[in-house]
C-alpha cells in the first residue's frame, strides 16, 4: 500500500501547514499583546495555530484515507495565459497598449487546443484598435498607445 | 415611514435615467456571462470593480447587482439549449430545460424560466424591503462580541455548499483570513506580511484575488479540457408556453420563489443552494416524479425562480447586517468599501437614498431582463455559438487592462497572474476558493471585532458565550456543523454535486 494515500488531501495539507508555519514564524516579530490588549500579532497567531493544526489532521487523515490521484496539469495553458499576462502587465507601460495588446493575444491564443496563428494575429490587432479607443482615447487611461511615447 | 414611502424614494432614486442606463447595463453584462460558460458573476464584478471608481455609488452598486441576477437568467439560457449550465445555480436546470429542448419545447422552457424569474424577482424584491429596516434595527444592537460571533457563523454557513472535505473548507476560510491580515494594521500601525513591498502596505487588493482565483484559473481549467459543446436549438419558435404549461407551472414557480427567498437569506445561501433546493422539492411534491429528468416544466420553473429569488435576498445580510454569505456578497462589500461606504446597519438610515435605490433597481432591472431577453434570445444564441478560443484572450485582455488601472501598476497584474496559478492548484487539490475569499474579506473586521470584544471584557474570551445573541449565534454555527457532518446530510450533499459534474 503506498504511504500517501489520499493525494489530493495529503498536498492540501503540507500547504496549509507551510502557509499556517510560515505565518507564526514570519509574524513572530510582530508584538503579540494579551487578551485584553492585543498586538499586531495576536490574532495572526491564533490563525497561524489553527491552520498547522489543521492541515496536519488533514495530512494525517490522508494517509488512513483512499482518496483520487491529483488530475495532471497541463502546462501549456498556465504557462502561456499566467506569462502572457505577466508580461502583459511589465510591458505595457514601456511597448504601449497597441503592441502588447498584439502580444498577449497572441501568446494566450497559443493556450488554446484549436490555435489559429493568422486567426490570433487578427484578432489581436482589433482588439488593440479596440482596446486603444475604449481605454486611452475613451476612459482617459494614462497608458502610451505606441512604445516610448511618454 | 412605511414600505410604500421607502419604496418611493427607492424608485425615484432607480428611474432616473442614468441609473436606468446603469441596472440595464448591468442586466446585460450579467445575461452575457451567464449565457457564455467559464465565466461567473464573481470574476465579472471584479473585472468591472475598476469602471465603478468614477461612478456614484449607488449607480456603481445599481449595475453591479444587476450583474448577479442579470448571470442567473442568462444561466438558464445555457443550460436549456446547450445542455451546459452557464452558472453553477442553473445546474438543475439543465436536467429538464434540455430535454424539453430536445422534444421542440426550447422556446415554452425559456420563457417559463425567463417568466418564473421575474415573478420571483418581484416577490423578492418586497421581501427585501418588508425584511431589511427591522433586522438591520436589530444589528445596531449588536456589540463587537456579537459581530464577531455573527461572522463566525456567517464564515461556517460559506461552508456548507463546499465541496468534499469539510475540515479543508473550514482551513481554507482561515488561509482567507490570514490573506486579510495583509498590510497595515489599522490599530498599531505596523505593516504585517507586506514583505517589503510597498504595494502591500494596503493589503491585497479584492479585484486581483478574485479575478485570479475565479477568473484566470476558470479560464486554465477549461483550456485544459477539450469537449465540445453541443446547441440543440439553433432556431426556437413558439416563444409562449401553451395554457396547460403555464398552469403546471404556477404551483412551481410559487414554491420555488418562497424557497429561494428563505433560503437566501441564510448564511451560505444565495442562489445555488435555493435552485437544488427547490428542484428537490418539486420532485419530491410531484404525483409523477418520474417525468423528472425528462422534461418536466416544474423542473425549469421552480430551480429558476429560486436561484433568482435567492440571489436577491441574499443582499438581505449584507445591506443590514454588513455580512456577505457568499462570494458575490463579498465582492459587494469590495465594491461599497471602495465608495467609501461601511456596509452595515448603519447603511439605512445613514444612506436612505442608496439602500432603497439599491432595491427599488431590482425590480426594474428584473422588469427590463424580461422585456429584453426573451425577444433578443436569438442574439445570446448567436453570442454562444462565438468560439471559446477568440473569446477567452480578449477576456484575458480586459482583466488585465482592468487590474492595471485600479493603482496604474504592473504589481497587480502580477498578484492577479499568481492568484490565477493559486487557484488552479486550488481545484487540483480540491480545496474550494470561495470559503477563501469569504474570509479574506471578512478577516479585518473579524479581528477588529474580537479586538473590541475582549477589550471590553478585559481579556476574558467566555464573555462571547455569556451574552445572549452571541451565545445564540456561536451555537448556532455549532450545530451547522454538526448537520454538515451528520451521515445522511453528508451522502445528500454529495449527491447535489455529483448531479453537477
Amino acid at each position: 500500500m503506498p504511504f500517501i494515500r489520499h493525494p489530493k488531501d495529503f498536498w492540501s495539507g503540507v500547504l496549509f501547514i507551510a502557509v499556517g508555519g510560515f505565518a507564526l514564524v514570519y509574524g513572530s516579530k510582530y508584538t503579540i499583546g494579551s487578551a485584553a490588549r492585543m498586538g499586531p500579532g495576536y490574532f495572526p497567531r491564533i490563525l497561524g495555530i489553527l491552520l498547522v493544526a489543521l492541515g496536519a489532521f488533514i495530512l494525517i487523515r490522508a494517509l488512513r484515507h483512499d482518496g483520487p490521484a491529483v488530475p495532471r496539469w497541463k502546462w501549456r495553458p498556465t504557462v502561456l495565459v499566467i506569462g502572457g499576462v505577466i508580461a502583459f502587465g511589465y510591458l505595457v507601460q514601456w511597448l504601449g497598449i497597441a503592441l502588447s495588446t498584439v502580444m498577449l493575444i497572441v501568446l494566450t491564443s497559443a493556450a488554446s487546443h484549436e490555435f489559429r496563428p493568422k486567426e490570433a494575429v487578427i484578432s489581436g490587432v482589433l482588439l488593440a484598435a479596440l482596446a486603444s479607443l475604449v481605454f486611452i482615447v475613451g476612459l482617459g487611461v494614462q497608458l502610451p498607445i505606441w512604445p516610448l511615447q511618454r | 415611514m412605511d414600505i410604500l414611502g421607502h419604496l418611493a424614494i427607492g424608485f425615484g432614486v432607480a428611474l432616473t435615467p442614468l441609473n436606468i442606463l446603469h441596472a440595464l447595463i448591468g442586466c446585460l453584462l450579467g445575461t452575457l456571462i451567464g449565457v457564455l460558460p467559464g465565466i461567473g458573476p464573481v470574476a465579472t464584478i471584479a473585472m468591472l470593480l475598476p469602471t465603478t471608481y468614477a461612478l456614484q455609488p449607488v449607480s456603481a452598486l445599481i449595475m453591479l447587482a444587476g450583474i448577479y441576477y442579470g448571470a442567473q437568467y442568462g444561466g438558464s439560457t445555457t443550460a436549456i439549449l446547450v445542455n451546459m449550465p452557464g452558472e453553477t445555480s442553473s445546474v438543475v436546470t439543465c436536467l429538464d430545460g434540455y430535454q424539453m429542448a430536445r422534444k421542440g419545447q426550447a422556446g415554452a422552457a425559456l420563457s417559463i424560466a425567463a417568466l418564473g424569474s421575474f415573478f420571483a424577482g418581484s416577490v423578492a424584491t418586497v421581501f427585501v424591503a418588508g425584511f431589511s429596516p427591522p433586522l438591520s434595527a436589530l444589528a445596531l444592537k449588536f456589540g463587537p462580541a456579537e459581530y464577531f460571533s455573527l461572522m463566525v457563523l456567517g464564515l461556517i454557513g460559506s461552508v456548507v455548499l463546499a465541496h468534499g472535505s469539510l475540515l479543508k473548507a473550514i482551513a481554507m476560510i482561515i488561509l482567507g483570513l490570514l490573506m486579510g491580515i495583509v498590510g497595515t494594521d489599522v490599530n498599531s500601525g505596523v505593516q504585517r506580511f507586506d514583505f517589503g513591498i510597498p504595494e502591500l502596505s494596503d493589503g491585497l487588493g479584492i479585484t486581483g484575488v478574485a479575478m485570479g482565483l475565479f477568473g484566470f484559473s476558470e479560464i486554465i481549467l477549461n483550456l485544459e479540457s477539450t469537449e465540445k459543446r453541443e446547441l440543440v436549438a439553433r432556431k426556437v419558435r413558439g416563444l409562449l408556453p401553451t395554457f396547460a404549461q403555464l398552469k403546471a407551472a404556477a404551483p412551481a414557480v410559487l414554491r420555488g420563489t418562497g424557497i429561494g427567498s428563505v433560503l437566501g437569506i441564510l448564511p451560505g445561501g444565495g442562489a445555488m443552494l435555493s435552485s437544488f433546493a427547490a428542484y428537490a422539492l418539486e420532485k419530491k411534491l410531484s404525483k409523477t416524479p418520474e417525468e423528472f429528468g425528462k422534461g418536466a416544466i416544474q423542473g425549469v420553473a421552480a430551480p429558476e425562480s429560486a436561484n433568482n429569488a435567492g440571489a436577491q435576498t441574499s443582499f438581505i445580510p449584507l445591506l443590514t447586517l454588513g455580512i456577505p454569505e457568499n462570494a458575490v456578497m463579498a465582492m459587494m462589500v469590495g465594491a461599497m468599501t471602495i465608495h467609501n461606504i461601511q456596509p452595515g446597519p448603519q447603511v439605512i438610515t445613514s444612506n436612505p437614498q442608496l439602500f432603497w435605490g439599491l432595491i427599488a433597481s431590482m425590480w426594474v432591472g428584473n422588469a427590463m431582463l424580461v422585456i429584453l431577453n426573451l425577444p433578443m434570445i436569438g442574439m445570446w444564441i448567436r453570442l454562444l455559438t462565438t468560439p471559446y478560443r477568440l473569446l477567452y484572450p480578449a477576456i484575458l485582455l480586459f482583466c488585465s487592462i482592468g487590474v492595471y488601472t485600479v493603482n496604474n501598476t504592473s504589481f497587480d497584474v502580477m498578484q492577479t497572474a499568481l492568484f490565477g496559478l493559486l487557484g488552479v492548484l486550488f481545484v487540483k487539490l480540491e480545496m474550494e476558493p470561495a470559503p477563501l475569499l469569504l474570509g479574506f474579506v471578512l478577516g479585518p473586521m473579524m479581528e477588529e471585532n474580537l479586538r473590541r470584544a475582549l477589550l471590553l471584557s478585559r481579556g476574558d474570551p467566555f464573555v462571547l458565550f455569556q451574552r445572549p445573541i452571541s451565545a445564540g449565534l456561536l451555537i448556532a454555527a455549532a450545530l451547522l456543523i454538526v448537520v454538515i457532518t451528520l451521515p445522511n446530510i453528508r451522502r445528500t450533499r454529495e449527491e447535489a454535486f455529483v448531479e453537477e459534474t
